[in-house]
C-alpha cells in the first residue's frame, strides 16, 4: 500500500491580494533530492535543504522586476538560469550573493520557460512555440525565433523529459477551446502535434503531468469532472512535417475520480510511477465534500492507497522529487514523503518477499512493469556532443550506472572491470550502495568461476573492504578466494564478514595450515596484523620470566618427575634437541601463515557445528595448530596484555577456547599420536600448574580477605597514639 | 626529622556559644561580638581579624544587644541591665538597671551622646552618655508592645523602634510617636499571630527599613508613613539588618541561615530614582544568623551555629587575593588547653569548669601511618566547677603538676593538688595576696615555684609558692604607662626570664634573677598583635608570633633580632605560611634539639628546624608528601626549614611530651554541630 507520511514545513507562503495563487512560480530539483529551488512569484528564488527545513540561500530580482518562469539548476555547470520579465535570461552560480549583477542576456522574443533535466543541458521554451538549447540561443542572443503556434494558440503546460538519451519537451497549447499537445524532440530536432480528444464542451485540463516509461511518454491530464485520462505517445513515432494536421491522440480514461458537487478548480493529478498518481484537490471518497485532500490512488485498480487531509486553501500546485511531494497550502509549502511500493498479487496476500534490493536496482527512475517482466536492459552509456559556450566550460565524466558495470563485468577484460567498479565506489553520491556492492560482487564472482582466466583480486578486495558485503550475498567469495589462493582476500573476508559459516571456516583453517610457508611468504596481508605477530615473535628471544606462577624452567622439571622411566630417554633427546630453545617459545608456522591462523581464531564460531568439521582435520595439522596455539598462549602470559590492546590479534580467551576445540575433536588421535605426546605431556603439566596456583591462591583466600578488610576506613574514636613521620 | 608518637585527644568537648549580637568600630575597625553565655569579644578587622580581647561572660547575663559609643562598649541584655565594659582590664565596668524589664535592643546615636534602650514593658528609653557613666535621660512614649529593635536617624532627631505588628517613629527630642507603620502579619495561620519586627534600620534619608518575623524585609517612607517596598526574604524570620556607611547596600539575615544583600540601584539605566534591589544571597550559616555587620568590604554574620563568617564583597576587594578570602572564625584565639609534659596531664579550660586529664600511654613501637594498642586509657582526673557567676577567663597547671590556678574577673582560685596512686585531693589555698584579684593571664614558673598573673595596666603580679605560704612578691610594670592588657606570659625554662605581650602589641623582658627584678628589654614593636611567645630554653632567644603570620626571634643576651630572624624577615616568609588565616597560638620547642621550634594553628602544626634553609617563595611550602617520596638521600637536598604536618585539623592545642612525642587536641567540627540545635526545618530535595 502506498503511504503518505507525516509531512513537515518547507517554509512559509507571502500571499498577494490574488489568493488563488499560492505565491510559487515553480519548485525545482537542485543538485540532489535534498536540495530544491524554490521560485516564489515575487521576485524570489530560494534554494532550501529539504531535510533540514533550511534556507540555504535566496537570490532576488530588482523592485519592478519579475520572474517569469520558475528558476532551474544546470547540473552541468552548476549554475541557476531563470528569466525574468520574459525576454531576460539570467544566469548566476551559488557563490552569487546579487542577482542583478548576475549573467544577463536579452533575447529577442517572449520566452515562455526554461527546463532542465538534470545532467542535460538547459531548454528554453519560447512563448510562440519554437525551442532552443540555452547554449545556442546564448551564443546569438537576438538571434530571430520563428513562430510555431497559430494565433491565439497559447501554451497552457509544459515540461522536458529524456527518453532513450532523447531529449523532448513538450507542452500543451489551447486553441479556441481545443488542446494540443506538442512533443518537440531535439537533436535532430522533430516536432509533432497532436490534439487532444475533447471532453465536455467547456472543459480544460486542469493539470498535465508526463512521464517516460519504456521508450513512451505517458501524459496524464485531469479535466474539472474528475476524469483522469492517459495518452501515451511513442519517442520514435514517425514525424510529420512540420505544421501538418494534428494527429489524434488517443486516450483512455485511467481514472474518474468524484468531484462532489460542482466542478473542479483548483487541482492536480501527477504520475508517482506507472501504478500510482498523486491527486490533490479532489474530494476525499469518504470524507464529505471538502477538497483540501491529497491522495495517491492506484491507477491500475483505480483504488485508494493514501489520503490525507491538508489544512488551508489547495492552490492545485504539486510537485514531487524523490519520495517526497510538495504541496503548497494554506500559508505553507509542504513537504510529505510519500511510498509508493509495488502492489502486487503477493503483496495482496502478505507473501511479499523482501524485495528491497531488486527495487533499487534502477534507483534514478521509478521501476516500471516491463522491468519485472522482461529483466531490465543496460541502458549504453550515452556519449553527449555538446556546444560549450564559451565563456563557461565545465568537464563532464561518463560515469556508467551499476546496470551497464553489471553487464560490463560479464564481458569486459580485469583491469577494465577493475576501473569501472573503482569509478563507482568513488562515486559519492550512490544512493544505496549494499545492494550494488551484493550484485557486482556476485556477478565477479560468478564469472570468476566461470572462466578460469578471469580474475579480478584487487576489485574484490575493495569490494569486501565496503563492509557491505556479508557471506550470504556472494557464498562463494571465500571458496573461489581459497581456490585462486588468494589468501589476503580471505582474511578479510573472515575480518569483515559476520557471517561465514563454520565450514567455510574450517576449509580455511585447513588451507591455511596445509599451505607450504614458501607459498604466502611473500603475500600482502593486513600490516595490522603482521606487525602484530612481528611484535609477538620478535618477543619470542627476550627473558621468559616466571609468569601467573608458571616457568618453562619449572615445567621441564616437572615433567621429568611425572614422566615415567620409558620415556625419560625419549624426553632427554627431545631436551637436547630443543636445548637451543625451549618448547613452545619458537613459533611453529611463518609470519604470514601465522597472521591468517589468527584471522581463523578471531572468526565467530558455535561450538556444536564447528567439531565435526574440525574432526576433518589431518592429525599432523591439529599437531601443528595446537603448536602454534601453545606459542601464543605462552607469548601471551608472558607479555602484559594491555600492550596488545588497539591491535587486531586473537584473545586469550579464543586462543584457550580453540585449544579445547581441538583436544575435544582429536582427543583419542593425538593420544596416539607420537609426535603429540611431548605437546600433549606440556599441556598437561601446564594446566597442572595452572590448577596449583589457583588451589595455592584458595589458601591464602582468608589473609587475602582480610587485606581487604584492613583497607576500611578508620574511625578515629575519641583518643588514640598514631606514630607520623616528618621529614 | 623522624617520628613522633602523637597522642591525639578529641576528649575536649570545647564548645562555643551562639553569637548573639555585634557591632563594628569603623575607625579602629573592632567588632565587638557578643555570645550567649555573655562573652564580649573583641576583633581586630585591621590585624588580620585577630581576637584581641574576650571579656568572660557570667551566667544570667544574656546579652541582647551590643553598641559603641564611641571608644566605649554598652551591652543590655535580658537581666535588664544596660553594662559598660572596660577593655583595659577586661571586664565590665559597671551595669546600670533600667527599669524596663528585660532589655531587647540598644541605640546609641551617630554623635554618642545619647543612648536609646527599647524594653520589654513597651518603652524606649534615652540615657545620656557620661564620661564616666550613663545617666537616665527620658521615656519616649510608652507602646504597647515590647520594643524589638532601634534605629537612630543618623542626624539624631528621630528614632524608628521596631515593636510587635509595627514601626513607631519618635521624635528624640518631644519624646512624641509620630508615625505608626503597620507590619502585616504572615499569611495563613501566622496571621493570628503578631508580626515581630526583628531590626529596623533608619537611614539619613528618612527611609526605614525593617525586617520581621513574617520573613519581609520593608522599606518604608518615614516622611509620610507609608510602605514602599516590600520583599519576601524567607519563610522564617528575617532576624537582622544592617546598612552599609554609605547607605547603598543592605543586608538581611534569615533563620535560615542566609543573608541576602539589598542594593540602592537604578532600576535601569539613565534613571535618577533609585530603589532596593535584591542583589545578592550567602549561604554561610546553617543556623539563625542573628548578628550582621556590613563594614565597608565584606559581610560579617554570626548567629547560632558560633561561627564568624567574614564574607568579603568582590566588588570591593581585590579579586584573588587573600583579603578575598572568605573567612569563618570558629576558635578562639588563645589557647584553652595546657599541657604538663612531664606527668602526661591535660588541663581543659571551660567557661564554668575545669577537668584535668592523664593521657593514655602505648609501650608497642610501630611504623609511620600506624596506630598503636592503648595499653592505657586516658582519664579524666578532676573536673572541678568554678564558684560564682563568672565565668572562667584564665586557667594554668604547674609544670609540677601540683599547682591549679583559675580566675574570673571577680576571683583568683588557687589549688593544690595531692597525687597518690589511687586518690587525688584538692585543698584550696585560702589566703591569696591582695594583688592576686583582677587577673587576666595566670602562668606559673617552671619550677612551679612562681605564679605569675597579668594585673590591671599591664602589670605582672609574682607570687611565691611554697607548702606553707603564698606571698607576693612583686609587681613588675613597664616604664612607659601602657594601659593594655596583657594577654601572653611566658616564663623561661631556667626561671631567669619572663616575657609579657600586651594586645597593644608591646613585648617586654623581665629578668627575674637579678636582685631588684626589673625590665630586661622590651622588643621593637611591631604593627601587629603578638598571638604566641615563647622563650627558647638553651639560647635564650624570644620567638614571637603575630597575628600577620610573621615569626621573629629576638636574642634577649644581646638585645637584637637573630641572624636567623634576620634572614627570615629579609627573604621574607613563604606566601602560603602568610595566606594561613588562623593565628599561631602556642610556641614550644624540641628538647631534643636546640634548632626546633614547634608552632601551631587550627589546622596545621609546624616544627620549624632553624639550622635548615628557609624555603624560597616558589617552592612548596607544603613538601612533606614529595618528601617522603623521595629517597632518603636526595630528602636533604629538597627539605626547608618549615616541616607542616597537616594531618590533625581543628586543633586546639600542639605540645611536645618528650622529644620523640607529641599530644594534638582536636575539636573536630562535626562535634561541634552534632551538639547544635537543629535548625530550621528545609525542604531539602528528595526528603
Amino acid at each position: 500500500m502506498a503511504a503518505l507520511y507525516e509531512g513537515y514545513t518547507l517554509c512559509g507562503l507571502v500571499q498577494d491580494q490574488n489568493v488563488s495563487h499560492s505565491g510559487i512560480q515553480g519548485i525545482e530539483e537542485e543538485r540532489d533530492s535534498d536540495h530544491v529551488l524554490v521560485t516564489h512569484s515575487d521576485r524570489c528564488v530560494t534554494l532550501y535543504k529539504v531535510s533540514d527545513q533550511k534556507r540555504l540561500s535566496s537570490w532576488t530580482v530588482k523592485q519592478g522586476q519579475t520572474l517569469t518562469c520558475s528558476a532551474v539548476f544546470n547540473s552541468q555547470s552548476r549554475e541557476y538560469v531563470v528569466v525574468s520579465d520574459s525576454k531576460v535570461v539570467r544566469i548566476w552560480k551559488e557563490e552569487d550573493i546579487l542577482l542583478d549583477k548576475a549573467f544577463k542576456a536579452t533575447v529577442s522574443s517572449d520566452m515562455w520557460k526554461v527546463h532542465c533535466v538534470a545532467g542535460h543541458e538547459p531548454v528554453v521554451l519560447f512563448q510562440r512555440g519554437a525551442v532552443r538549447l540555452l547554449d545556442s540561443l546564448l551564443s546569438a542572443p537576438q538571434q530571430p525565433i520563428e513562430e510555431v503556434l497559430a494565433q491565439e494558440e497559447t501554451i497552457r503546460w509544459s515540461t522536458n523529459i529524456v527518453a532513450e538519451t532523447q531529449q523532448c519537451v513538450i507542452f500543451t497549447t489551447e486553441q479556441k477551446g481545443e488542446h494540443f499537445l506538442y512533443l518537440q524532440k531535439l537533436n535532430p530536432n522533430s516536432l509533432l502535434r497532436y490534439r487532444l480528444e475533447r471532453e465536455e464542451p467547456g472543459l480544460s485540463p486542469l493539470s498535465f503531468s508526463a512521464s517516460c516509461r519504456d521508450r513512451h511518454i505517458c501524459l496524464l491530464y485531469l479535466y474539472p469532472n474528475g476524469h483522469v485520462y492517459q495518452s501515451v505517445v511513442a519517442v520514435r513515432s514517425l514525424g510529420s512535417e512540420d505544421g501538418a494536421q494534428a494527429l489524434p491522440l488517443p486516450r483512455t480514461l485511467l481514472l474518474a475520480l468524484p468531484v462532489g458537487e460542482g466542478l473542479l478548480e483548483a487541482a492536480s493529478a501527477l504520475v508517482l510511477d506507472e501504478a500510482h498518481a498523486a491527486v490533490v484537490g479532489v474530494p476525499h471518497p469518504s470524507a464529505g465534500a471538502g477538497k483540501d485532500f491529497l491522495c495517491i490512488w492506484n491507477t491500475n485498480f483505480q483504488t485508494l492507497q493514501a489520503g490525507k487531509e491538508m489544512a488551508g486553501k489547495i492552490f492545485g500546485q504539486l510537485w514531487s522529487f524523490s519520495n517526497k511531494l510538495f504541496i503548497p497550502h494554506g500559508k505553507t509549502l509542504s513537504v510529505i514523503p510519500f511510498e509508493c511500493p509495488k502492489s502486487s498479487l503477493a503483496s495482496a496476500l502478505g507473501k511479499l518477499k523482501q524485495a528491497k534490493t531488486e527495487e533499487s536496482q534502477s534507483p534514478a527512475c521509478v521501476p516500471s512493469w516491463n522491468n519485472i517482466l522482461h529483466g531490465d536492459k543496460a541502458q549504453p552509456s550515452r556519449v553527449e556532443t555538446r556546444k560549450v559556450r564559451v565563456t563557461r566550460r565545465t568537464q563532464l565524466t561518463t560515469i556508467l550506472t551499476i546496470d551497464q558495470i553489471l553487464e560490463l563485468i560479464k564481458t569486459a577484460p580485469a583491469e577494465e572491470v577493475q576501473r569501472e567498479v573503482e569509478g563507482l565506489l568513488s562515486r559519492s553520491d550512490l544512493p544505496d550502495l549494499q545492494p550494488s556492492v551484493g550484485q557486482l560482487a556476485a556477478v565477479l564472482v560468478s564469472r570468476s568461476l566461470a572462466d578460469p582466466a578471469f580474475y579480478s583480486h584487487s576489485t574484490l578486495a575493495q569490494l569486501v573492504h565496503t563492509r557491505c558485503l556479508c557471506h550470504s550475498v556472494c557464498p562463494d567469495l571465500v571458496l573461489l578466494a581459497l581456490e585462486r589462493k588468494d589468501y589476503f582476500l580471505c582474511q578479510l573476508c573472515l575480518q569483515f564478514f559476520p557471517d561465514i559459516p563454520e565450514a567455510v571456516t574450517c576449509a580455511c583453517l585447513k588451507a591455511f595450515i596445509s599451505v607450504p610457508d614458501v607459498d604466502v611468504e611473500k603475500m600482502n596481508l593486513e600490516p595490522e596484523s603482521i606487525s602484530f605477530m612481528e611484535t609477538l615473535i620478535s618477543r619470542q628471544h627476550e627473558q621468559s620470566g616466571l609468569q601467573n606462577g608458571f616457568s618453562p624452567k619449572s615445567m621441564e622439571e616437572d615433567q621429568s618427575d611425572t614422566v615415567s622411566d620409558q620415556q625419560s630417554t625419549a624426553e632427554e633427546e627431545k631436551k637436547k634437541k630443543k636445548a637451543a630453545a625451549p618448547p613452545g617459545h619458537v613459533c611453529p608456522v611463518g609470519l604470514q601463515k601465522a597472521v591468517l591462523l589468527n584471522e581463523v581464531l578471531q572468526t565467530a564460531y558455535s561450538d556444536t557445528f564447528i567439531l565435526p568439521h574440525l574432526k576433518e582435520l589431518s592429525s599432523q595439522h591439529v599437531v601443528l595448530f595446537l603448536r602454534y596455539l601453545q606459542f601464543l598462549y605462552l607469548r601471551y602470559s608472558q607479555a602484559p596484555v594491555s600492550q596488545m590492546e588497539g591491535q587486531r590479534s586473537p584473545s586469550l580467551t579464543q586462543v584457550m577456547d580453540w585449544m579445547c576445540l581441538l583436544l575435544d575433536a582429536h582427543f583419542t588421535v593425538l593420544v596416539m599420536t607420537p609426535d603429540a605426546k611431548g605437546l600433549l605431556l606440556d599441556l598437561h603439566t601446564f594446566v597442572k600448574s595452572q590448577v596449583k596456583l589457583v588451589s595455592e591462591l584458595g589458601k591464602i583466600e582468608g589473609s587475602l580477605q582480610e587485606l581487604s578488610k584492613m583497607k576500611e576506613k578508620k574511625d578515629v574514636g575519641q583518643y588514640s597514639i598514631e606514630v607520623i613521620e616528618l621529614f | 626529622m623522624g617520628e613522633f608518637k602523637v597522642h591525639r585527644v578529641r576528649f575536649f568537648d570545647y564548645m562555643p556559644s551562639a553569637i548573639r549580637a555585634m557591632a563594628f568600630h569603623d575607625p579602629t575597625e573592632q567588632l565587638a561580638l557578643a555570645r550567649a553565655d555573655g562573652a564580649v569579644e573583641i576583633f581586630n578587622f585591621s590585624d588580620n581579624y585577630f581576637q584581641e580581647k574576650v571579656i568572660p561572660g557570667r551566667d544570667g547575663r544574656a546579652i541582647e544587644a551590643l553598641c559603641w559609643a564611641g571608644r566605649r562598649l554598652f551591652s543590655a541584655g535580658l537581666n535588664g541591665e544596660v553594662t559598660e565594659y572596660d577593655l583595659e582590664t577586661l571586664r565590665p565596668r559597671y551595669s546600670l538597671e533600667a527599669y524596663g524589664g528585660p532589655v531587647w535592643t540598644l541605640s546609641c546615636n551617630r554623635q554618642g551622646t545619647l543612648l536609646a534602650v527599647g524594653c520589654e514593658d513597651g518603652t524606649v528609653k534615652v540615657f545620656d552618655v557620661l564620661p564616666e557613666k550613663i545617666q537616665f535621660q527620658k521615656n519616649l512614649d510608652r507602646q504597647k508592645g515590647r520594643i524589638m529593635s532601634l534605629s537612630w536617624h543618623p542626624d539624631g532627631t528621630r528614632i524608628a523602634a521596631g515593636t510587635m505588628d509595627m514601626v513607631r517613629i519618635f521624635d528624640a527630642e518631644t519624646g512624641g510617636a509620630t508615625r505608626r507603620l503597620l507590619v502585616e502579619r504572615g499569611p495563613g495561620a501566622a496571621r493570628s499571630r503578631e508580626v515581630v519586627v526583628w531590626s529596623v534600620v533608619f537611614l539619613s534619608d528618612g527611609t526605614v527599613v525593617s525586617g520581621d518575623s513574617a520573613g519581609k524585609v520593608q522599606v518604608w517612607d518615614s516622611a509620610t508613613g507609608t510602605l514602599v517596598q516590600t520583599h519576601p526574604v524567607s519563610k522564617w524570620d528575617v532576624l537582622a539588618l544592617a546598612a552599609s556607611r554609605d547607605e547603598s547596600s543592605l543586608l538581611a539575615g534569615s533563620s535560615e541561615g542566609l543573608v541576602v544583600q539589598f542594593q540602592l540601584l537604578a532600576p535601569a539605566a539613565g534613571r535618577q530614582e533609585r530603589q532596593w534591589v535584591r542583589t545578592r544571597t550567602f549561604r554561610n550559616h546553617s543556623h539563625d544568623v542573628r548578628a550582621l555587620v556590613h563594614s565597608d568590604t565584606a559581610v560579617v554574620s554570626g548567629g547560632m551555629d558560633t561561627q564568624l563568617v567574614v564574607r568579603p564583597l568582590l566588588d570591593k576587594v581585590e579579586k584573588n587575593t587573600q583579603e578575598s578570602a572568605m573567612r569563618k572564625i570558629m576558635f578562639p584565639h588563645r589557647s584553652l588547653v595546657r599541657c604538663v609534659k612531664k606527668a602526661g596531664l591535660l588541663l581543659f579550660q571551660f567557661s564554668d569548669h575545669l577537668e584535668l586529664w592523664r593521657l593514655g600511654d602505648s609501650d608497642a613501637l610501630g611504623k609511620p601511618g600506624e596506630r598503636l594498642p592503648v595499653k592505657r586509657k586516658p582519664e579524666k582526673l578532676l573536673q572541678l566547677k568554678r564558684k560564682g557567676e563568672d565565668h572562667i577567663c584564665c586557667s594554668s597547671l604547674s609544670p609540677c603538676g601540683s599547682w591549679l590556678v583559675y580566675s574570673t574577673v571577680s576571683s583568683v582560685r588557687l589549688y593544690r593538688l595531692q597525687r597518690d596512686t589511687h586518690n587525688m585531693s584538692l585543698h584550696k589555698v585560702s589566703r591569696l595576696p591582695r594583688e592576686l584579684r583582677c587577673v587576666q593571664q595566670l602562668c606559673f614558673s617552671s619550677d612551679s615555684s612562681r605564679l605569675f598573673a597579668s594585673s590591671s595596666q599591664s602589670s605582672v603580679v609574682v607570687v611565691a609558692l611554697n607548702q606553707q605560704e603564698v606571698k607576693h612578691l612583686h609587681t613588675l610594670r613597664p616604664k612607659a604607662g601602657s594601659s593594655q592588657p596583657v594577654h601572653l606570659l611566658s616564663p623561661s625554662e631556667d626561671g631567669k626570664w619572663l616575657a609579657t605581650a600586651s594586645t597593644d602589641g608591646q613585648i617586654h623582658v623581665y629578668d627575674l634573677h637579678k636582685l631588684k627584678v626589673r625590665l630586661h628589654c622590651t622588643l621593637p614593636v611591631h604593627s601587629s598583635c603578638p598571638t604566641a611567645i615563647a622563650i627558647h630554653p638553651t639560647t635564650c632567644c624570644l620567638i614571637s608570633a603575630h597575628a600577620d603570620q610573621q615569626v621573629f626571634e629576638f636574642s634577649l643576651l644581646q638585645k637584637e633580632y637573630t641572624a636567623w630572624s634576620r634572614a627570615l624577615q629579609k627573604q621574607g616568609l613563604h606566601p602560603a605560611w602568610l595566606h594561613r588565616d588562623t593565628p599561631v597560638t602556642h610556641i614550644t620547642f624540641n628538647p631534643g634539639n636546640a634548632a626546633h621550634v614547634l608552632m601551631h594553628d587550627a589546622f596545621m602544626f609546624c616544627i620549624i628546624d632553624q639550622s635548615l634553609p628557609l624555603p624560597a617563595a616558589q617552592t612548596k611550602l607544603l613538601n612533606q608528601m614529595t618528601l617522603k617520596s623521595l629517597p632518603a638521600a636526595d630528602r636533604l637536598r629538597q627539605s626547608h626549614a618549615f616541616k607542616i604536618c597537616k594531618n590533625f585539623q581543628h586543633l586546639l592545642c600542639v605540645d611536645l611530651l618528650d622529644e620523640r612525642s607529641l599530644v594534638v587536641v582536636e575539636r573536630p567540627l562535626l562535634d561541634i554541630q552534632s551538639q547544635l540545635p537543629a535548625p530550621v526545618r528545609q525542604k531539602k530535595f528528595a526528603t
